[in-house]
C-alpha cells in the first residue's frame, strides 16, 4: 500500500499529535476519500493501547451528560480521552443535526478531549466500518479513553457499540415496559448497566428489575450479556449488589449494575471502577484476544462486501440500471431473483475462468 | 481496487457566541441546513470564543455560521477568526455571520475572513445556495 505525500503528512501530523490532523483523517474516513483505506491500514500499527467503551441507551437517558462526567473524571485522573457521539440522520435529505456537544460542557478548552460527532451516512453497517476506523485514528493519535456514544435504537447502533471493548447500556428510571420490549435487544450487548438519574422516582424498582433480569439470564445459561461479549456466562458471581462475590473462581462476568444521577456527578467513581474491571476481566480471561479477533473478523467481512456491493453497483448499471430493473419486475416481466442471478453471472464466470485458468496471481 | 464509495456531507457548525440568548434564528437555520442534507452541528448558547474555535477544529467543518444579536461582534468574531488560524483552519473553513450586523461593520468583519453576513430578512434558500456554491472543496 502506498500514500499520496499529502496523506502521508497528515499521517505524520496526526501521529506528532496535531488535533487538526486527526480532524482531517476522521473526515477523509467519514467521506471514505480517495486514499482513506491506506491511510487507516497505516493507522493500525500504532494502535492497541486505548481503552475503547461504548455508551448507548433510549433517547434521553442521560448518555451525553454521561459521557461529560466520565470525560471530565478520566481528565482529573491525567487521561486523554476521545469521544465519538454519533446521531440519527434523516433517512430523507441526509441530513442530521448532531446536538451531543451541547452537553458536553464540563471540558469545554481542554482540547485533550477530543469530541468528533457523526452521522450514519450511506449504507449497509458503513457507519459502523467508520466507526471502528474513527476510533483506529483516535488510538494511533494516543487518546487512553475512547469512548462511542450512540442512541441504541436499532440493529445499526448496535453493531457500532459493538467495536467497544466494555458497553454500558443507559436504562432510565420508570422504564420498566421499555425493559420489556427491549429485552431480546440492547440489554443483551451490556456489560454494565447504568440506571442514570437515579435519584428520581422509580430508580430503586428499575435496579430491582434489572438485577432479576441478569440473574434469570444467569440461571437459564444465556447470559445477560450475550453478543460476541461472554459467551459462556455460567455460574457467573453475584457481585451486583456490592457485596464481595463468595468465589473468584469462576469464569463468567455478570454486568454489575451502577446507579448515578450524571448531572450531578454522583457515581460516576463506581461506574469507572466498574468499567476498569470488565477491562481487568476481559484480559485476565483472555476473553479480549477472543473479542478482538471477532472484531477483526467482521472487519474484514464488511470491506469485502463493500468492495464486492461496489462492483455491483457497476454490472447492475451495465444490466441497464436498478431503475429500469426495478420497473421490469414491477412489470411482471421478471422478478428480483432472476435478476440478482443474471447480473451475478458474469462475475462468477469471471471468477471461474480465473480460478481454473493459471496459477492465481489474482490479488491486485 | 477503485471501489471506494464517497459519502461526503457538507458539515456545519451553528455556533451562538458570547452572551446573547437568541438562538431562535440559529434553530431555524440549524433545521433548514438539516433538511437540505447538510450535518449540523449546533454549539448550544453563550459559548466563549475558544469554544466555537474547539469544535469547529475537532469536527473538521466546512462551515462555521455565527450568529451574533448582541452587537459584540467586533471583539467575538476576530477571536473566532484568530483561534481559527492558530489551527491552520482559517483558510478551508467557510466563516458566514448571521444576525443584527450593522451595514458600517461589515467590511471589517469581510476583511477579518467572514465570507458573508447575511441580516436579518435573507431567505433561508439564499443561505443554503451560497453554503452549496461555496463550502471549500478540500
Amino acid at each position: 500500500m502506498s500514500m499520496d505525500a499529502d496523506d502521508r503528512a497528515l499521517l505524520e501530523d496526526l501521529l506528532a499529535g496535531k488535533h487538526r490532523a486527526l480532524a482531517r483523517v476522521i473526515s477523509k474516513i467519514e467521506n471514505r476519500a480517495p486514499g482513506y483505506r491506506d491511510l487507516v491500514s497505516e493507522l493500525y500499527a500504532h494502535t492497541g493501547n486505548a481503552d475503547v467503551i461504548g455508551i448507548t441507551g433510549s433517547p434521553g437517558a442521560g448518555k451525553s451528560t454521561l459521557v461529560d462526567k466520565l470525560a471530565e473524571t478520566y481528565r482529573d485522573r491525567g487521561e486523554t480521552v476521545g469521544v465519538i457521539a454519533i446521531d440519527p440522520s434523516s433517512p430523507f435529505t441526509g441530513g442530521a443535526v448532531l446536538g451531543d456537544r451541547i452537553r458536553m460542557a464540563s471540558t469545554v478548552g481542554d482540547m485533550d478531549v477530543f469530541v468528533r460527532s457523526m452521522s450514519a451516512r450511506g449504507t449497509l453497517g458503513g457507519l459502523s466500518t467508520a466507526t471502528a476506523d474513527a476510533v483506529k485514528a483516535m488510538d494511533a493519535f494516543g487518546k487512553d479513553k475512547i469512548i462511542i456514544e450512540t442512541v441504541g435504537a436499532g440493529q445499526n447502533e448496535i453493531d457500532i457499540v459493538r467495536t467497544a471493548d466494555t458497553v454500558a447500556v443507559l436504562v432510565p428510571p420508570g422504564s420498566g415496559d421499555d425493559i420489556q420490549t427491549l429485552k431480546a435487544g440492547i440489554l443483551e450487548i451490556a456489560d454494565v448497566f447504568v440506571v442514570n438519574k437515579a435519584d428520581r422516582d422509580g430508580a430503586d424498582r428499575t435496579v430491582q428489575e434489572l438485577r432479576d433480569m441478569v440473574q434469570l439470564g444467569d440461571e437459564s445459561g444465556a447470559a445477560g450479556s450475550g453478543g460476541h461479549h461472554s459467551q459462556e456466562v455460567i455460574d457467573a458471581h453475584d457481585d451486583w449488589d456490592g457485596e464481595p462475590a463468595e468465589s473468584e473462581d469462576d469464569a463468567g462476568w455478570t454486568p454489575p449494575i451502577v446507579e448515578t444521577v450524571a448531572i450531578h456527578g454522583t457515581g460516576v467513581d463506581a461506574f469507572i471502577d466498574e468499567l476498569a474491571a470488565h477491562r481487568d476481566y476481559l484480559v485476565d480471561s483472555g476473553e479480549h484476544a477472543e473479542q478482538v479477533r471477532t472484531r477483526y473478523a467482521e472487519e474484514i467481512r464488511t470491506l469485502l462486501r463493500e468492495d464486492v456491493h461496489a462492483m455491483l453497483e457497476d454490472e447492475l448499471a451495465a444490466a441497464g440500471g436498478i431503475d429500469a430493473l426495478a420497473e421490469a419486475v414491477r412489470q411482471g416481466e421478471t422478478d428480483p431473483y432472476s435478476i440478482a442471478t443474471d447480473v451475478l453471472d458474469p462475475v462468477e464466470t469471471c471468477l471461474e475462468t480465473l480460478e481454473t485458468g493459471s496459477d492465481g496471481s489474482g490479488t491486485e | 481496487m477503485s471501489s471506494e464509495q464517497e459519502a461526503e456531507s457538507i458539515r456545519c457548525l451553528v455556533a451562538k457566541v458570547g452572551l446573547d440568548g437568541h438562538d431562535r434564528g440559529a434553530h431555524v437555520i440549524a433545521r433548514a441546513f438539516r433538511d437540505a442534507g447538510f450535518e449540523v452541528i449546533y454549539s448550544g448558547l453563550h459559548k466563549a470564543p475558544d469554544e466555537i474555535v474547539q469544535a469547529a477544529v475537532q469536527e473538521d467543518v466546512d462551515v462555521l455560521g455565527i450568529s451574533i444579536l448582541s452587537g459584540a461582534h467586533d471583539t467575538l468574531v476576530p477571536k473566532i477568526m484568530e483561534g481559527l488560524e492558530e489551527y491552520g483552519a482559517a483558510e478551508d473553513t467557510l466563516v458566514l455571520a448571521g444576525g443584527v450586523i450593522p451595514e458600517e461593520d461589515r467590511d471589517e468583519l469581510e476583511e477579518q475572513g467572514v465570507a458573508a453576513i447575511f441580516g436579518p430578512g435573507t431567505s433561508v434558500e439564499e443561505t443554503i445556495e451560497f453554503v452549496r456554491e461555496n463550502a471549500p472543496q478540500r
